[in-house]
């Protein structure tokens, strides 16, 4: 499937360094990696105060609205958005059209350091996700969670539902 | 499509409830919210208008636990049901792994579900499924009002591929879990 995202071990720990070295380098509060459906794949900083599930939903549909915003005067997407508070704010990046990245920062750093250093992470970052979709491409009938779930994945994950449910 | 991250061994899936103006996806939503043990869920998010119609989408993050090691994840969506929002709806369904068409089964609304239907496959189709294979459920809610069409009727119209049905009176809970457990087996199935 074209939108699948599936992370590996390997890819996972180079994808944490590098959202460390940027969390480092910006001073920021924390750094999201969020897949274009609402997903979060991973985070750095402190994000204890953070709802991550929601935040994660709402800049993925804050991203595709604006993509079509960006649509309808001729352009093909707006590869960054920023968000101005009065104390943080917020900047998002678009790596290889299926992940995004959030950074979100308060006065200790700037929004100059923050784009110039993400702009050099996303070019990290795709080159890293580049491989990952061609591991996924490659992967035979494009199911690579088949082994590493076995057979009674289904019906166990029956009889959760049916405790959830109860 | 759903997200699974071998690391920190996650896997999160995304159901959308679809359907016409008013046909009850909130509600479904909003009924599960109410009933699901609080350490299950996230928070309900309503990007909703003052008189309470979708704007852009409902969402709600529920808890599974975890199978085979996994921690399960299901992210409930509704898109906004009004026939002018479709940039709207067609956004919500990126990524999607499972759908829920709500029919509203009331028989003055028949052609604004058959018309709902036709604009999920289209949209569908836009992001590469197809909804012959996506995991797929019809819900005829409000069976309780006193004006609506038979189910052989609905099944006619809105079910040519025979995929699972319920009848729902979403507003007291009846059929919405049953909709929603059905759809998620069919979701994990397809993982699995």
């Amino acid at each position: 499937m074209p939108e699948n995202v599936n992370v590996f071990e390997d890819d996972f720990w180079a994808i944490n360094e590098k959202l460390n070295q940027l969390l480092k380098s910006t001073n920021a509060l924390s750094v999201l990696l969020i897949d274009k459906a609402g997903q979060l794949i991973t985070t750095a900083g402190d994000i204890s105060q953070l709802d991550t599930t929601s935040f994660a939903s709402l800049s993925a549909a804050d991203f595709a609205a604006t993509s079509q915003l960006a649509m309808l005067v001729g352009e093909k997407e707006f590869a960054t958005l920023f968000h101005q508070g009065e104390k943080q704010n917020i900047y998002v990046a678009s790596i290889e059209a299926r992940v995004m990245l959030a950074v979100i920062f308060d006065q200790r750093t700037t929004l100059g350091l923050v784009r110039v250093r993400v702009k050099q992470t996303v070019a990290e970052l795709e080159k890293l996700f580049q491989n990952i979709f061609a591991k996924l491409e490659g992967a035979p009938s494009g199911q690579p969670a088949e082994s590493a779930f076995g057979t009674d994945f289904a019906s166990e994950a029956e009889s959760e539902l049916d405790n959830l449910f109860k | 499509m759903s997200l699974i991250n071998y690391s920190s061994r996650e896997i999160n899936c995304k159901v959308v409830y679809y359907g016409c103006g008013l046909c009850g996806k909130t509600t479904n939503i909003k009924y599960i919210y109410g009933k699901v043990a609080p350490e299950a869920k996230g928070k309900l998010i309503s990007l909703a208008t003052e008189l309470d119609r979708t704007l852009f989408f409902d969402f709600m993050p529920l808890d599974l636990g975890s199978i085979k090691g996994f921690k399960t994840r299901f992210h409930l969506y509704t898109v906004p049901g009004q026939v002018f929002y479709n940039a709207s709806r067609k956004l919500i369904l990126k990524g999607v792994d499972g759908v829920v068409f709500v029919a509203d089964s009331q028989v003055e609304r028949l052609e604004a579900n058959v018309e709902s239907l036709a604009n999920l496959q289209e949209n569908l189709a836009e992001h590469g499924f197809n909804i012959e294979t996506i995991p797929f459920v019809i819900q005829y809610n409000k069976r309780d009002l006193p004006n609506i069409a038979s189910v052989e009727e609905l099944r006619a119209q809105l079910n040519k591929w025979n995929v699972p049905e319920f009848e729902a009176v979403a507003s007291s809970g009846i059929g919405v879990f049953e909709t929603l457990k059905a759809v998620a087996k069919m979701v994990l199935k397809n993982l699995g």
